[in-house]
């Protein structure tokens, strides 16, 4: 097993990630229209979108902004929200720990759930090519990009977003991306776990920990499966499309 | 502690949450870098990645409205059937759309 990042590579991970950014652009427009709602500048909502990435976190955002923003709740909302991407980051690090670490660390900065959930797919199926983590980043937020751009330009477009499903669009994708892995039988065990204790976190704990708490219990689940098997080197990767 | 909101005080405060983001980003792989990975850790990493999704997947469903139970339910059974996650995805947001549009 080893793994690269190439430009080929990148441009098929691009590739594969347009049909699913396509409604990423419409996530953005309804962040672009909240935030301008909320007082910020146009620049200013450009300049969250593009730095941060984070499209929860950035909406929780706007929940602190106003004439004091709170410094520690914007932190600890920040950092709960996103903690998930630690967790992401260890999942995938047997794959990315064959890059040198300049490209490690610049291709994590475009790194979040959908491009990670595929590249996590890719790695279980022994692909070699980083690709579509960085290919599909870039997709990914160029698309968020656009989405926010139109929503500060246009400020009243889709009013209620939730109404054309728009919200359950990142669930239905993670779940294709979970079942279309290359599953064992056993893991329906350490899943299990992870569900029961979302829940349970996500009833009784504090907000937004339900995500830690629930991959942190199905990995120590995890540790009573019996050995996993090496991803095969020569399984092809199948394409979303 | 708090922002003034002002244009500096606003730029701080993404910028802020920008680092934020960009140390969970890199901060569980700066961690395992340094964790020597036996078979113990890799049943850990394994379980654990698809475990992130259902925590995120299971909450959603527990929480939404019935269209977004179904767009699952949809995306679900496509899936099992097809093995084509477009199209799984494509049934999951036509099902939610339809369920709340009647």
């Amino acid at each position: 097993m080893s793994a690269e990042l190439t430009l080929k590579g990148s441009l098929s991970g691009f590739k594969r990630m347009a049909p699913l950014s396509l409604f990423v652009i419409a996530f953005g427009l309804a962040f672009g229209v909240a935030a301008i709602q909320r007082g910020l500048s146009g620049l200013e909502t450009l300049l969250m979108s593009g730095l941060v990435f984070a499209g929860v976190a950035q909406f929780a955002a706007l929940e602190l902004w106003g004439p004091e923003i709170p410094l520690i709740a914007l932190i600890a909302t920040t950092f709960a929200i996103n903690a998930r991407h630690l967790l992401m980051g260890a999942a995938i690090y047997p794959w990315l720990r064959y890059l040198p670490p300049a490209q490690r660390y610049t291709s994590l900065s475009v790194m979040s759930d959908a491009n990670w959930a595929m590249a996590a797919t890719d790695y279980q199926r022994g692909e070699t090519n980083v690709g579509i983590l960085v290919g599909g980043g870039i997709a990914l937020w160029l698309a968020w990009m656009l989405g926010t751009a139109l929503g500060v330009i246009f400020g009243s477009g889709i009013s209620e977003p939730e109404r054309f499903g728009l919200d359950v669009i990142m669930g239905c994708f993670m779940l294709a991306m979970l079942v279309g892995g290359k599953t064992q039988l056993s893991m329906l065990f350490p899943w299990s776990v992870a569900a029961v204790t979302a829940l349970l976190a996500l009833y009784f704990l504090p907000a937004n920990s339900h995500v830690i708490v629930g991959a942190l219990a199905g990995g120590i689940a995890g540790l009573f499966l019996p050995d996993t098997p090496k991803p095969k080197e020569t399984s092809k990767p199948k394409e979303i499309a | 502690m708090s922002l003034a909101l002002t244009p500096a005080g606003a730029l701080i405060a993404i910028l802020i949450m920008a680092g934020v983001t960009y140390l969970a980003r890199i901060g569980g792989v700066m961690v395992m870098a340094r964790v020597p990975i036996g078979p113990k850790v890799e049943r850990f990493i394994n379980a654990m990645a698809g475990s992130v999704l259902v925590a995120v997947i299971v909450p959603m469903a527990a929480q939404g409205d019935w269209a977004a139970r179904m767009a699952l339910v949809a995306t679900l059974g496509v899936m099992l059937a097809t093995r084509k996650p477009l199209a799984a995805i494509t049934a999951g947001i036509a099902t939610a759309a339809l369920w709340r549009l009647f």
